[in-house]
This record gives C-alpha cells, sequence and structure tokens, in this order.
C-alpha cells in the first residue's frame, strides 16, 4: 500500500493573504490543517536595538513604523512612556488632541483590518469603500502633521503643534476642474475640527453600509461563524488583548481599566463577543468603529471650547517657538541643546500600556541617565496573537487560515518589530 | 457529391466557424473590459480609462502584453502536459459554440443531440484543469486543480438534471426546439414553470465557470491564483479567455433554456410587439445573455468566497434535491397539462395517441 503522507505547503512570505511577510509552513491533509508554523522575523528592523543609539525624541518616527496602520497610537505609548519616567504631565488640550487622535487612528486602524478581512474571505468591495473613509482620515493626518502615514506628531510633553484652523484645500489643475475642485472642497472651508465634525456626522451611515454588505451576509456568515474559537479562559492564558480578548467575551480594555490621558471624562462604551469566533471579533470592531466615532465627536466638543496650550512650557524638554530664540538669548540655547543632545531622563525603568487598536501595546524603556533609553522594549499585541495561530487553525480549512489571519489583524511592523 | 461540392462546403463550415469564434473572441475581450469597468463603479473606482478614449483599447493592450510575454515553463514540470492543458481548457468552450443558436436558423449544427453535446463539452473542460493543476509541478496549483476537479464534476449533476427538466419542458434536445417551444409571450417561457431549475442552474453555471463567490479554484487570497499559477503570457491568457468564453456561454444559454433565447419579450402585447418587430432576434439573445453576464459580474462585486466544503454542501445537499423534487412536480405539470406552457404533451394527447392507435 501507498505511503499516505501530509502535504506541506509554504504559505508566503510572498502570498497575497499574508498581510506582509507572514510565511506559515502548513501541514495539510487534503484540505485540513493539521498543523501551522508561522515564521517570522522577515520584516525585523532591529527597532529596539536603533532607539538605544538615538536621543529619546528621534524615534518618535520609529514608532510610526512598528504598526504602520495605527502610526499616532504607537507613538502615543512610547511618548507616555517618557513622560511618566520625567514625571511630566502635557497640557488638557494636548491630552485631548491625543486621545482624538488615537481614536482617528483606531478607526483608520480597523478600516484597513475590515477591508483587508474582507478581501482575505473574497469580498473585494468592503475594501475599496473603507480605503474611501481612510483617505478621509489621512487627509486629517495630513492637516495636522503633514505626513499622511508617519505623522510623528505626539511629542513628550504635548504634541507638535496646535491643530490648522484652516484645511488645505485642493487645487484647479488639467486632472480637475474648478467645478470639480469646489465639490472636492466642499467640507474643507472651516478648520480641521470642522472637517473632523463633518466626517463623524456621516461615518456611522458608512459604518452601516459596510455592515449591509457583510453582517447579515450568507456566506460572510458561513466563513466567519464558529471559525477559530477561541475560549476566554484560553484567550488569557494566550496572553490576548484588545479586540482579539474582548470578541471571546473578556470586558477588557486599558481605556477604562487602566484610564490614561482623558479617557476617564469620556463616554464609551467596550463591546465584547459572546462566542470567541471570527464573527464575533468582526462584531466587536465594527462596534468599536463606532465608539471611536463618539469619543473624537467629544473630543472635538471640547476641543472647540478649550483653546490653550498644546505643549508644556518646560523648554528643557520642548523647544521654544521661533519667535522668543530671536531675540531671547536663554531660549535659543535651548533650543540648541535639545536639537543636539536632546533632553535626559532620570534614571529609572517603566511600563506603559495603552489601549491600542490591535490590543495592549506596552513600552517598557529603562533609562540609565543619559539622552538615550538603555533599553527600549516594545511588547507588540500582533505577536502574541500570531503565536496562538497554530491553535486557532488547527482542524480547519485552508480557507479557514486566510480567514484567521484576518481576524487576528497582524501587521508585521509590530510583530517583527 | 463531388470533389469541389465537399471542398467548398467545408469551407463554408470554416467561414461559419470563424464567423462565430472572431466575434466571440472580441466578446470576450470586451468582457474583461466591461467587468472592470462595472466592478471599477460599483467600488468607487473609475476602471480602465488610460488606454485610447474611455479605456476602450485596454482588452487590445492587454491581448498584446499577453502575446509578448514569455511563457515560463517552471522546473521539474511535464512540458507537454503543461502546454496541452490550456489547449485541452480552451477548445471544449470554443466547441461548445457550434451548438448554440443564434436567430431560428442562425446557428453552426442543428443537431438534435445539441443539449448532450452541450454537457459533454462543458465537462471535458475539466481535464484541462486538472492537467494543469499536475503539469505544473506546484502545490498551490495542484490544491487548486483538484478543488476545481470536485467542483465541476459536483456542479455539473445539479447542472445535469437541470437540463433534464429543460429537455421535458421542450420536449427535445435540439435547442433550437427548446426555444420554439417557448414561443407565445414572455409569459410562456420557461423560467416560470421552471423557476427553481432556472435558479439551479444559473447558480450552478457560476460554479462550472469558477466565478466568485464559487472562485476558489483560483481563490487568490487562498491559493493565489489555484490551478494556472504557473502560467504566463499567452498560455495563461488560453485560461483567461476559456473562463469567459464559458461565462459567456452560460449566460447564452440561461437566455435560451429559460428566457426565449431570441424571442421578443413583447410578444403577443398590442402596439409594443408591432413596435418592436423589426429587431432581430439575434439582438434579444445578446441582450439576455448580457443581463446575465452582468449577474456574474455584480456577484463578483458583492460576494465574499464560500469556502470548499461549503460549496459541496450547497451543490450536493441543496441543488440536487432541488432538481430532483422539481423533475418530479414538472412530470405531473407536464402530463396534467397546466397553464399553456406545455400544449399538446400532456394526458389528453397520450389517451387520443392511445385511442387512435387502438
Amino acid at each position: 500500500m501507498a505511503e499516505i503522507r501530509n502535504y506541506t505547503v509554504n504559505f508566503g512570505p510572498q502570498h497575497p493573504a499574508a498581510h506582509g511577510v507572514l510565511r506559515l509552513i502548513l501541514e495539510m491533509d487534503g484540505e485540513t490543517v493539521v498543523r501551522a508554523d508561522p515564521h517570522i522575523g522577515l520584516l525585523h528592523r532591529a527597532t529596539e536595538k536603533l532607539a538605544e543609539s538615538k536621543p529619546f525624541n528621534q524615534s518618535i518616527g520609529y514608532m510610526d513604523r512598528l504598526d504602520y496602520v495605527s502610526m499616532m497610537c504607537n507613538e502615543h505609548a512610547y511618548v507616555m512612556a517618557i513622560e511618566k519616567l520625567m514625571g511630566i504631565k502635557p497640557p488638557k488640550r494636548a491630552q485631548y488632541i491625543r486621545v482624538m487622535f488615537a481614536e482617528v487612528t483606531r478607526i483608520l486602524n480597523h478600516l484597513m483590518w475590515l477591508g483587508a478581512h474582507g478581501l482575505d474571505i473574497g469580498a473585494m468591495t468592503v475594501f475599496l469603500y473603507a480605503f474611501r473613509e481612510r483617505e478621509s482620515l489621512m487627509d486629517a493626518y495630513e492637516a495636522v502633521s503633514g505626513a499622511r502615514m508617519h505623522a510623528t506628531y505626539f511629542r513628550p510633553g504635548g504634541v507638535y503643534r496646535d491643530l490648522p484652523e484652516k484645511m488645505p484645500q485642493y487645487k484647479v489643475s488639467k486632472f480637475s476642474n474648478q467645478k470639480k475642485v469646489d465639490e472636492l472642497n466642499e467640507n474643507r472651508q472651516g478648520s480641521l475640527l470642522d472637517y473632523l465634525w463633518n466626517f463623524t456626522e456621516s461615518f456611522p451611515d458608512r459604518v452601516d453600509e459596510y455592515e449591509t454588505l457583510l453582517t447579515d451576509n450568507r456566506i460572510w456568515k458561513q466563513r466567519t461563524v464558529g471559525v477559530g474559537v477561541v475560549s476566554p479562559e484560553r484567550a488569557l492564558q494566550l496572553g490576548f488583548s484588545g479586540p482579539m480578548l474582548r470578541g471571546s467575551g473578556i470586558e477588557w480594555d486599558l481605556r477604562k481599566k487602566q484610564p490614561y490621558e482623558v479617557y476617564p471624562e469620556l463616554d464609551f462604551d467596550i463591546p465584547v463577543g459572546s462566542k470567541g469566533d471570527c464573527y464575533d471579533r468582526y462584531l466587536v470592531r465594527i462596534e468599536e468603529m463606532r465608539q471611536s466615532n463618539r469619543i473624537i465627536r467629544q473630543c472635538i466638543e471640547w476641543l472647540r471650547d478649550n483653546p490653550g496650550p498644546v505643549m508644556l512650557d518646560n523648554h528643557k524638554v520642548t523647544p521654544p517657538n521661533r519667535e522668543t530664540m530671536k531675540n531671547d538669548m536663554e531660549a535659543l540655547i535651548h533650543h540648541f541643546k535639545l536639537f543636539t543632545e536632546g533632553y535626559c531622563v532620570p534614571e529609572g525603568e517603566v511600563y506603559v500600556a495603552t489601549e491600542h487598536p490591535k490590543g495592549e501595546f506596552g513600552i517598557y524603556l529603562t533609562s540609565d541617565g543619559a539622552n538615550k533609553p538603555y533599553r527600549l522594549k516594545i511588547r507588540a499585541p500582533g505577536f502574541a496573537h500570531l503565536s496562538a495561530m497554530n491553535e486557532m487553525v488547527k482542524g480547519h480549512m485552508l480557507a479557514d487560515v486566510v480567514a484567521i489571519i484576518g481576524t487576528q489583524d497582524i501587521v508585521f511592523g509590530e510583530i517583527d518589530r | 457529391m463531388d470533389f469541389m461540392q465537399l471542398v467548398t462546403e467545408g469551407l463554408w463550415i470554416v467561414a461559419k466557424i470563424v464567423m462565430i469564434l472572431l466575434p466571440l473572441i472580441l466578446a470576450v475581450a470586451y468582457t474583461t473590459y466591461a467587468e472592470r469597468k462595472l466592478i471599477g463603479y460599483m467600488q468607487l473606482r473609475l476602471g480602465p480609462n488610460r488606454v485610447g478614449p474611455k479605456g476602450w483599447l485596454q482588452p487590445i493592450a492587454d491581448v498584446i502584453k499577453l502575446l509578448m510575454k514569455e511563457v515560463v515553463v517552471p522546473s521539474g514540470a511535464n512540458k507537454t502536459l503543461f502546454l496541452l492543458a490550456p489547449i485541452l481548457f480552451i477548445a471544449p468552450s470554443f466547441a461548445a459554440w457550434a451548438v448554440v443558436p443564434f436567430d431560428a436558423e442562425l446557428v453552426l449544427s442543428d443537431t438534435n443531440a445539441g443539449l448532450l453535446y452541450l454537457l459533454a463539452m462543458t465537462s471535458i473542460a475539466v481535464y484541462g484543469v486538472i492537467i494543469a493543476g499536475w503539469a505544473s509541478n506546484s502545490r498551490y496549483a495542484l490544491i487548486g486543480s483538484l478543488r476545481s476537479a470536485s467542483q465541476i464534476v459536483s456542479y455539473e449533476i445539479a447542472m445535469g438534471f437541470a437540463l433534464v427538466a429543460v429537455l421535458m419542458a421542450g420536449g427535445s434536445m435540439n435547442l433550437g426546439d427548446i426555444v420554439e417551444a417557448q414561443n407565445g409571450s414572455a409569459l410562456h417561457w420557461f423560467w416560470i414553470p421552471l423557476f427553481p431549475i432556472l435558479v439551479v442552474y444559473w447558480i450552478s453555471g457560476v460554479a462550472e465557470t469558477n466565478r466568485a463567490p464559487f472562485d476558489l479554484p483560483e481563490g487568490e487570497s487562498e491559493i493565489v491564483a489555484g490551478f494556472h499559477v504557473e502560467y504566463a503570457g499567452m498560455a495563461f491568457a488560453l485560461f483567461f479567455l476559456a473562463e469567459y468564453a464559458n461565462m459567456i456561454l452560460i449566460s447564452v444559454l440561461t437566455a435560451l433554456f429559460f428566457f426565449g433565447g431570441w424571442l421578443n419579450p413583447f410578444q403577443g402585447i398590442p402596439y409594443l410587439e408591432p413596435a418592436t418587430a423589426w429587431i432581430p432576434g439575434t439582438i434579444w439573445l445578446l441582450l439576455k445573455a448580457a443581463w446575465f453576464l452582468f449577474m456574474m459580474i455584480w456577484l463578483r462585486a458583492t460576494f465574499p468566497r464560500y469556502r470548499y466544503d461549503q460549496i459541496m454542501r450547497l451543490g450536493w445537499k441543496v441543488f440536487i434535491p432541488v432538481t430532483v423534487v422539481w423533475l418530479i412536480v414538472l412530470t405531473f405539470w407536464i402530463k396534467l397539462e397546466w397553464g399553456w406552457w406545455f400544449d399538446g404533451r400532456g394526458l389528453a394527447q397520450l389517451a387520443q395517441t392511445v385511442g387512435g392507435a387502438s
């Protein structure tokens, strides 16, 4: 009798559903997956080591590039870690701006996830719908920081600058005439806050639109209900966090349980799943988008009523403004010191965790009192989720592997770091 | 029959084949264009709009690109079979058009076994897929070809049963006769008595052509491109061509079997019928087929992909029972001559025949 062997398939790293550079060695029995062995490290850029050789502020940009679909949330944890170590607290307005942009980022991340997850399961259209909204939010990023993705907007002691009073406008070109440009500029007449307010007005309807395509779709439900089930106990043991944990029915959100910044002043709910399958996690993330929308609206209202500084006045940490530098010797010295040596952070170690769109994103920072971190350790939520891959896909079919990669919301920037 | 006559007749047949194939290939090219444009608009994009005005030359550019590309034979592949597979796949999908009537008299081969021939031709294509998957020496291709094989075989059965129902309703295996049996008005078409069969046939047709949401033989997010993952250039183009030719075929057949083919939809309606009488039947057929083609494209933009076991369940546990049950219902329907669809083939006719014989 012929020997029957399992079939080994090399899934990735060049694979349309590998979400970057995931390499999975799949041992298959027909269509059924017997074992999945994730191989990582193909996007390793030594972020943690690089941070050890640079003044604190220069690593903020590296944080953007960790999880490159939720840029400002990565910065948030890093910046908060430095602040905690130095014992400073940014002005209230800066905190509101940070929270607002953290939630904008959460929507950005979840939209990207929704599109990619849909595409993995074969629903192409959601992807492009989601990208329409991403585009608007990217414009907000651009207006505030000048960069559409890697913003480097949060700083220890506040944010780089206040929200712009005017949104950038489209201009007439050979591709778009005056009428088209007027149409494009219609919601850009006011400030950034007006622009975002406008977005939050229409966004819930847009989410409804995605839901009509997926939530009650029989095929979508067949593909996600009962796939990749993780029990609440197991989810805790595996180190899950964020929507992965909440999908399994555990009500855990750092924004509520270990509140930071101005989250205690904001009103929002934590969606929780019941069965812990892909469908529950899908519902949780969809609801999170709606909740983020609520938070953004509250932030906008507060920010409209409360103008003020967005940066600490402590010029040992934050740069002085350009004008004072022109006729104040001390300001010039501060500026020079800050942009050459940076600032020194007192000796000690600190762990700061934030509710990143993907889960608990933590920065563990050790300082020996120098102007650079002695050691920086990044706790990436995706890493723990990916390590559960084998357990989640075992016994499922090849097509479910793709659904599970999608539901884990894996981004290799943060896993490989 | 002398030699010259034989030659001219042969040449005439070749000319007719060319007259079908050339428009077909053009139709395939512009179906891809239509698909990209339509899905583009459904997805808030513009679709191709750079080559030629409104992108009309895009399919031509694609053809040129594919022609210029090298056909790479992967190492360890069985070269003969690897190159044979696309031909095996495309030949039947073109051959099937031989029995498709475009109008009452406009058909290449007016055979009485047309329906059987169609079934045979659409089933044979699976060999091309299996050989392509095996000869590529790639695991993704092999999985894709196995998926495709099981899918085509499973849906072949549901489709076969559906065609049996059409055959019973039409009382003939000749496609022209089936259309003629629907003559009368839009309410005489078989879509009313055969409605469940229509649904089964249509969905099986989508599954047979490996189109979304049944596109798992080439499910790009799972097995990249399935059985044709290793093909490039013209070899790939043949698979592509065949897939779209099959799509068009299924659309045309649906129009023929259930929607009166070339018959005027306004038949029997005063004023409208004489007003549209000048429109040739072929146009009606193509319009009806275009609608089903549009539906296929629409499906692709709307639905996620099925999983392998779900596709099998749908085929075996839903479609086959539905068709079998409806076959029985249809038997009684025909014999009891409910409605106006099956005049002259019911019990009364039977009694008359028997009475006449005795």
